[in-house]
């Protein structure tokens, strides 16, 4: 069948997921693996970094920023080494859509890394993949090892004349390493902390030298770029968030999972393929793009989810991270949890983030036990304030989002657990099977939630 | 037991059999790098392939090896969770408390595995086979909740079946992840697998799950795809238009001058730095901006 209606989802990457034996190198050539890179190889790197520009794919990793501009940004060949960095660190939570990509079909990201860094003269590139995915990291190895076999790397890549080395490197456990310039300090075997920018690391990255750091999905969308076209990449998405991209659907939904869409796409339609929230309950509360995006309501279900309306509705796309909450949910409870997971990652190096989340972490933590005082809810707003647009990297900013979204969203809510001395939610009921909360005390207004 | 005459050197209290092979590998992972000093989060993942933690002498052993003081090491060890301080059980069990999977019931399996098992986050059970965690979030969430055992998937679990899971490895059998080998390794192995040492077993287990094949399970159904390639590009390999040729990808090329124009401009006044408009950056996917810059982004939101 060829296209018959609307392509509502349009699979290019999770298109070879359900092969059997997805992962390997055979099955990735047999769906036409590996021609965007015998195009690539005809070409001068410098029309591969335009195909990219004008293909206008931005970068999948969170900020959005356009990647062949990114790649366009390193100074002229000076003679020295010049490197591809892939940041396969996926850790914000609610992201879960690289790992699966690398899980299944790596050879896509190796075929990406391939044809980048023949684009900016790279012949040294490092996959960064988080340490706690094991048998990811095997599939990476293994793919990158079977590309070597194949000629596709190493030595006169093909008979080009091009040569590569490719290195897949484990973390150890860090989300502060997603940031590009933690990473690159993580990856020269330092502590991950993040670097003052300028310089970018176009200008000094990995070992001081110009280096492109780009995420998984972005690297493993340039194949099809350069096999199919820019037109054909730019003919799906909206305005100025062109071509395709995985939404990661999680939380009370029927059928969670990966759902690979135009960017533009809105939470009603993919709510209507993935059968709709959980039986029995309403939609509460949904991040975009993950827990540093500020948090939506059932207000925002029609909002195309592109960079720039995501943006104008108040919050962010980031990485598609779609977390559904139903009215069994506190809020103050998801917010305290995402906050206690900002305070355990913040690297200490800055102030701001340092102390900024230690200290909402305690205030939240009270209000969530049924202590919280009276000023504790402008207390969190001020709290917020300065750690917003002061701290040294996005992680501190990040750790805002969730709280001032809740607080402008639920301030009832808060103040609900403030005057009432406690959660007026059942935890249980928002679980996926029966259990007895233990050492919890009895809900003091059970179910008033979701209004 | 060959004397070598490293070990004569070495502060280690290895023998000299541990740390000839401790030095064989570490060699390997040094050359993987242009600066050896990348090797050390490898390095560090290594002792604890024999250690089970990383000791004083791993953390010796890493110094000596990269010619850094053992403070310097300890500085890098103690920043990163996966670097155990103490000796690790042979199984980490790692339930992620982290919002989603929290609410999906992995704070309820947390407890019940706490006390099944009589300890806390971080903390080892007395024969030494289960060190029981919370985790954060492990990328899996349409597979909530999730707990990892060595960092192995086990999607979609339930109080029940991780008390059930956790007495199976206390009993020493072999248990299967959801997504991953056919069988969970001990800490020891995997270790040295993360220390870039493959164990062959990469091609074990499934390629993906259910809920990572949703949308294509719904595309295929209704014959969804992704537009055909645009009628003028020709696919034929040969590169048309653009040729100019290969002229390999040396140098030279990437130089091309429109961004290096840009670049001019964009390092610069790369706004996304802090103080410019609130949430311009972040989004993040792994982190707080992946893509530095994130120009882009901003002048969206602010009220």
């Amino acid at each position: 069948m060829s296209e018959p209606s609307t392509s509502v989802l349009t699979p290019v990457l999770t298109d070879t997921w359900d092969a059997d034996r997805s992962w390997k190198l055979a099955t990735y050539e047999d769906a036409g693996g590996y021609e965007g890179l015998r195009k690539a190889l005809t070409m001068e790197p410098g029309d591969v970094v335009q195909a990219v520009k004008d293909s206008g794919l931005r970068g999948r990793g969170g900020a959005g920023f356009p990647t062949g501009m990114k790649w366009g940004f390193l100074p002229p060949p000076d003679g020295g080494p010049r490197y591809l960095v892939v940041n396969a660190d996926e850790s914000e939570p609610g992201t879960c859509k690289d790992i699966p990509l690398m899980l299944a079909s790596p050879q896509h990201l190796v075929e990406g890394v391939i044809i980048t860094s023949y684009a900016i003269g790279c012949h040294h590139a490092f996959i960064y993949v988080r340490g706690e995915v094991l048998h990811v990291y095997r599939r990476l190895q293994a793919a990158v090892q079977e590309a070597y076999d194949a000629g596709y790397l190493g030595k006169d890549v093909l008979g080009s004349g091009y040569d590569l080395e490719v290195t897949v490197h484990a973390g150890a456990g860090a989300y502060i390493c997603g940031e590009e310039t933690a990473l690159l300090d993580s990856l020269e075997g330092l502590r991950g902390q993040p670097r003052l920018k300028p310089p970018f690391p176009a200008v000094a990255g990995l070992y001081a030298r110009p280096t492109v750091v780009n995420n998984v999905e972005s690297i493993a969308s340039v194949p099809a770029i350069v096999a199919r076209g820019a037109d054909w990449f730019a003919s799906m998405g909206t305005g100025k968030s062109q071509g395709h991209g995985l939404f990661s659907l999680s939380g009370h939904v029927t059928r969670p999972g990966q759902y690979e869409a135009p960017l533009g796409i809105t939470l009603r339609e993919l709510l209507d393929l993935a059968g709709g929230v959980r039986a029995g309950h309403r939609l509460k509360f949904w991040t975009p793009g993950g827990s540093s995006t500020p948090i939506f309501t059932d207000e925002h279900l029609d909002v195309p989810l592109d960079y720039e309306s995501v943006g104008a509705a108040g919050s962010m796309l980031g990485t598609r991270a779609l977390q559904i909450f139903d009215d069994t949910v506190c809020v103050v409870r998801a917010v305290s949890r995402w906050t206690d997971f900002y305070a355990h990652e913040s690297c200490g190096k800055c102030t701001p983030c340092r102390e900024g989340t230690y200290w909402l972490k305690q205030v939240l933590h009270r209000i969530e036990a049924g202590q919280g005082t009276e000023g504790d809810l402008d207390l969190l707003l001020d709290l917020c304030d300065n750690i917003l647009g002061r701290s040294f990297c996005a992680l501190g900013d990040g750790a805002t989002s969730p709280v001032t979204s809740s607080i402008q969203l639920f301030r009832e809510e808060y103040q609900a657990h403030i005057d009432g001395g406690g959660c007026p939610f059942d935890p249980s009921r928002s679980a996926l099977f029966d259990y007895t909360p233990r050492s919890r005390r009895t809900p003091a207004l059970a179910g008033t939630g979701g209004h | 037991m060959t004397a070598e005459p490293t070990s004569a050197r070495s502060a280690t209290g290895y023998d000299a059999e541990t740390l000839a092979s401790l030095a064989a590998d570490a060699a390997e992972i040094k050359g993987r790098y242009p600066d050896p000093r990348s090797g050390l989060l490898p390095m560090l993942h290594l002792v604890q392939s024999v250690d089970g933690y990383v000791s004083r002498d791993g953390i010796l052993f890493c110094a000596e090896q990269l010619g850094l003081t053992a403070a310097e090491v300890s500085a890098v060890a103690t920043f990163y969770t996966q670097y155990k301080r103490h000796p690790n059980g042979t199984y980490t069990v790692g339930v992620c408390t982290n919002t989603l999977c929290a609410v999906m019931g992995g704070d309820a399996i947390f407890d019940e595995l706490s006390d099944h098992l009589g300890v806390g986050h971080d903390e080892t059970t007395d024969d030494g086979a289960i060190t029981l965690e919370r985790v954060e979030c492990n990328a899996a969430c349409d597979y909530a909740p999730v707990v990892m055992v060595n960092w192995e998937f086990f999607d979609n679990q339930t109080p029940e079946s991780a008390t059930r899971l956790a007495d199976r490895l206390r009993a020493g059998e072999a248990v299967a992840p959801t997504r991953g080998a056919s069988s969970v390794c001990s800490f020891k192995q995997m270790s040295r697998v993360l220390a870039g040492f493959p164990d062959g077993r990469a091609d074990e287990g499934v390629g993906a799950g259910e809920p990572t094949l949703a949308g294509l399970r719904i595309a295929r159904e209704r014959g969804w795809t992704a537009p055909a390639p645009a009628q003028a590009e020709p696919e034929a390999p040969a590169g048309t238009e653009r040729t100019g040729e290969p002229e390999a990808g040396e140098a030279g090329s990437s130089a091309e001058r429109e961004p290096t124009t840009e670049s001019d401009v964009a390092p610069g006044g790369k706004p996304g730095t802090p103080g410019a408009g609130p949430d311009a950056d972040t989004g993040v996917d792994a982190e707080p901006s992946s893509d530095s810059g994130t120009a882009t982004e901003k002048g969206s939101t602010d009220e």
